[in-house]
């Protein structure tokens, strides 16, 4: 936490330095020394989660060495929580108008009911930050893109506000913005007219914390979701579901999703 | 067959003044509503983050789809070489580009960020098929306006016909562009088929044909030029043909979907139980649109009569809005499937049949893209010489048996 | 990156812009802006640099973050806000709505609108102020 926050809270303008920590951290992945080291010893702990250690020097562009993704254990997922959701509000500065049909929402908590067995489950909903993403295949400017880490993303100075991703995403993963927006948080640009959804928190992920949404959860103490590197085969992530069951709603569309639930 | 003389319509009369009035208020009531929208942003209208398409799309894809629709008659008298339709060949283009200008934008106007147009023609995404789109549709205006070149200038008639074909082929793709826009569509299984395009080129020529019949009889009616029953003849009957064949191709496309198991829900939701839109099929699309003109366009009683003949085509365009309205809003009102044998619900609106209200502002847009065309039709014809100044049998029919008295060329007056 | 042709569009413009700065003396008379000071010594680059090419950096920079995930301070946007920040009288950072904005300041002056701040926050800090509900409400009625 320190770290991140003197490189946030800086007043002055530091001429594009970046914490040595970081750069050390990051360079000593791809010299072959296992970050999982630090990894696990953080999970140990509990408290510093919002760290994966592998934080990206500011100045160095993503890889596609990396591909993040998230894993959604439904099990562990609380009855009518929603902490995932506040925090992702408060996180991004998501605002509502009492208009549920048109207000924005980013991440949602759907309740699925087994038709056949009655057996219930609730799991939140989010861009599945795909391999594939038809968003981008439709989108006529190239407003919608994919990292090279895999986060997809809408770059609001190219997007034209005509829906075409919306129509395009399996997920309804997308909101438009349908009134003019005020008191947005500084660092996630918002506005009328464009589309948006779910960043997978890149604000915080360039700074090497993890999403708001998988921070709240393990504070609320039920670690249902876990965020990381699904190339690396030492995250927890990948572990996990190299060994357990897993599954991608609407694997049949072939889209590879980034994020990847199970207890379904 | 006689030499066709084309002449520009007069124009000054008070009615031209009143019809040119009246699309000009409309245009500017839809610009007012245009402003309206994007200064308070969209949640004025009734499009949702669930219904993210509404009435000003179903306007704009139905003018666009229209508009190749409307070339129809230039084509076949250059392409399939039937000299009867050359006269009608340059109305026929000045229609096509002035739907399509209404057409575009009215999709222009409905985007969240109009005023960052200049992004959408600098920034292109090859894959995306919006994107091969705004190039179809640029290359049709400019394909069909030197095609009109080629017909108006006497000294560069010879060239006529490769251009005619060109535009032909260019329209064809044209539409499969834009019946793509929804085929590609794989997460929606209102839309995800590959029969898409094929029944959008069918749609596009009866509507197009549709209008163009309206056009032409409005345009004689009101510049007191003959009309003789042999165009219109030719012309009611090829609409039937094109009504004919979106019925079947419709047909296809639900049977082969009833014949696959994924798409049973989506059906059952458009023919059974879909309240508005399974009323806008049955009764709309299907009766009003389809059976009624089909059998006023053949019946004896009504075929050789005007006045059904234009009824015939209000019908098929209803028909056809209605047609439209089933496929962008039905499609998207329709949940989607995200967990095959769950229940869903979720405060997004996950697993329920989306609400959509149109409101004024919409309408208003969408209807003033049809005012934008006819507004540039009205001056076409007014400016250049687009209009035969007879079409009287005598002229058109070469079998036609001459009467006796002869076709006077008197100057039309509107 | 993307847009170049924007980019050449908002070169003529910032060339006009540092034309009418440059011009200034001759205006007498003339309400000339009151650009407020920054905070620290000196801009991370030359002023004069500043007045024409802002707006490259700030594109350029834009590109490199969005698409490329470079966070490098020296042209961030952010740090633009947070270093030009002009407090009111109850010492709050004022917002672009407020014609004392540092960015207004000189924009209002060459009559060059920008639309940044549609979407960006326009002060430094987490912005709670706004208008809309916080979404939580909107949501618990379903
Ligand atoms: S979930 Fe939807 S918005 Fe996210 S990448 Fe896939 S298609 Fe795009
Ligand atoms: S709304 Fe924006 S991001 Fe979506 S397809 Fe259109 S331009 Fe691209």
């Amino acid at each position: 936490m320190s770290q991140t926050d003197d490189h946030t809270n800086n007043d002055q303008v530091d001429n594009g330095h970046v914490n040595n920590d970081h750069v050390n951290n990051y360079r000593r992945k791809f010299l072959g020394q296992l970050a999982a080291v630090t990894a696990t010893g953080a999970l140990g702990s509990g408290l510093v989660l919002n760290n994966f250690a592998q934080a990206r020097p500011a100045d160095e562009a993503v890889s596609s060495n990396v591909r993040y993704g998230l894993l959604i254990d439904t099990s562990k997922c609380g009855n009518g929580c929603d902490a995932c959701v506040k925090a992702c509000n408060d996180e991004n500065g998501l605002q509502g108008f009492d208009r549920p049909e048109t207000d924005a929402q980013w991440i949602r908590t759907v309740k699925l009911r087994d038709k056949s067995t009655n057996r219930t489950v609730s799991l939140p909903m989010m861009c599945q930050h795909c391999e594939f993403p038809p968003c981008v295949d439709v989108c006529p400017t190239g407003a919608s893109f994919k990292r090279a880490d895999g986060i997809v993303l809408v770059d609001k100075h190219l997007c034209i506000g005509c829906r075409y991703c919306m129509m395009a995403c399996p997920y309804k993963a997308r909101s438009f913005i349908h009134e003019e927006l005020t008191g947005q948080v500084q660092g996630i640009p918002r506005g009328k007219g464009t589309v948006e959804s779910c960043t997978l928190c890149v604000h915080r992920v360039d700074k090497g914390e993890t999403p708001a949404c998988v921070e709240a959860c393990a504070k609320d103490g039920h670690k249902a979701l876990i965020f990381g590197d699904l190339k690396d085969a030492s995250s927890e992530i990948a572990l996990r579901i190299s060994k357990e069951a897993s599954m991608q709603v609407r694997g049949d569309l072939k889209l590879n999703p980034g994020v990847r639930y199970q207890g379904i | 067959m006689a030499k066709i003389h084309y002449r520009e319509i007069e124009g000054n009369s008070i009615n031209y003044y009143i019809l040119l009035g009246f699309f000009a208020v409309i245009i500017a009531i839809a610009l007012a509503a245009t402003y309206y929208m994007e200064h308070n942003g969209h949640h004025v209208t009734g499009m949702t983050n669930q219904i993210v398409w509404g009435v000003p799309h179903v306007f704009a894809v139905f003018l666009i789809v229209a508009a190749s629709g409307a070339l129809n008659v230039a084509s076949i008298a250059s392409v399939f070489g039937k000299t009867a339709y050359k006269p009608l060949a340059p109305l026929s283009g000045l229609v096509a580009i002035a739907l399509l200008m209404g057409g575009l934008s009215v999709l222009v106007l409905d985007l969240g960020r109009p005023d960052r147009l200049i992004v959408a023609m600098t920034n292109y995404n090859f894959k995306s098929i919006f994107a091969w789109n705004i190039f179809l549709y640029n290359g049709f205006l400019v394909i069909v306006g030197v095609y009109l070149w080629m017909m108006m200038e006497h000294r560069m008639n010879k060239y006529s016909k490769a251009v005619g074909f060109a535009a032909f082929t260019w329209r064809l793709i044209l539409t499969t562009g834009t019946g793509s826009i929804f085929g590609f569509l794989v997460a929606r299984q209102s839309y995800d088929a590959a029969i898409m395009a094929p029944m959008f080129i069918l749609m596009s020529f009866s509507f197009g044909m549709a209008i163009f019949i309206l056009i032409l009889m409005g345009s004689y009616a009101g510049t007191g030029r003959p009309l003789g029953t042999a165009v219109l003849s030719r012309l009611k009957n090829l609409l039937g043909v094109f009504v004919a064949a979106v019925l079947l191709i419709v047909a296809i496309f639900h049977l082969t979907n009833l014949y696959a198991t994924e798409h049973h829900g989506f059906e059952q939701f458009i023919l059974l139980n879909g309240g508005i839109y399974t009323f806008l099929f049955w009764g709309v699309q299907i009766l009003l649109g389809s059976l009624i003109p089909l059998f006023l366009l053949y019946s004896p009683a009504t075929r050789e009569s005007a006045l059904w003949i234009t009824i015939s085509c209000v019908l098929v365009i209803t028909g056809g809005l209605a047609q439209m309205y089933g496929i962008i809003i039905g499609g998207q009102a329709f949940p989607l499937n995200m967990f095959p044998g769950f229940e869903v619900s979720s405060s997004f609106f996950d697993g329920v049949v989306n609400h959509y209200s149109p409101s004024m502002p919409e309408i208003a847009l969408g209807v003033g893209g049809v005012a934008i065309a006819l507004i540039m039709v009205t001056i076409g014809i007014k400016v250049l010489r687009f209009l035969p100044l007879s079409l009287d049998d005598a002229i058109v029919d070469p079998h036609y048996k001459p009467a006796t008295e002869e076709t006077a060329e008197s100057e039309a007056t509107a | 990156m993307q847009s170049t042709f924007i980019t050449n569009i908002t070169g003529i413009r910032t060339a006009l812009l540092s034309l009418m700065l440059f011009c200034l003396p001759a205006f007498a008379g003339v309400p000339t802006p009151d650009i407020p000071k920054g905070k620290g010594d000196k801009c991370v680059e030359e002023t004069d640099f500043m007045r024409k090419n802002h707006m490259e950096l700030i594109l350029h920079q834009r590109d490199e973050t969005v698409h490329r995930g470079i966070r490098t301070k020296k042209h961030s946007f952010k740090e633009c806000i947070n270093c030009h920040a002009v407090k009111d009288d109850d010492n709050v950072p004022v917002d672009f709505k407020n014609p004392k904005h540092f960015c207004n300041s000189c924009h209002t002056f060459a009559a060059v609108k920008i639309d940044c701040f549609e979407c960006h926050a326009s002060r430094p800090g987490n912005d709670k102020r706004g208008h809309g509900k916080t979404n939580d409400s909107a949501m618990s009625k379903h």
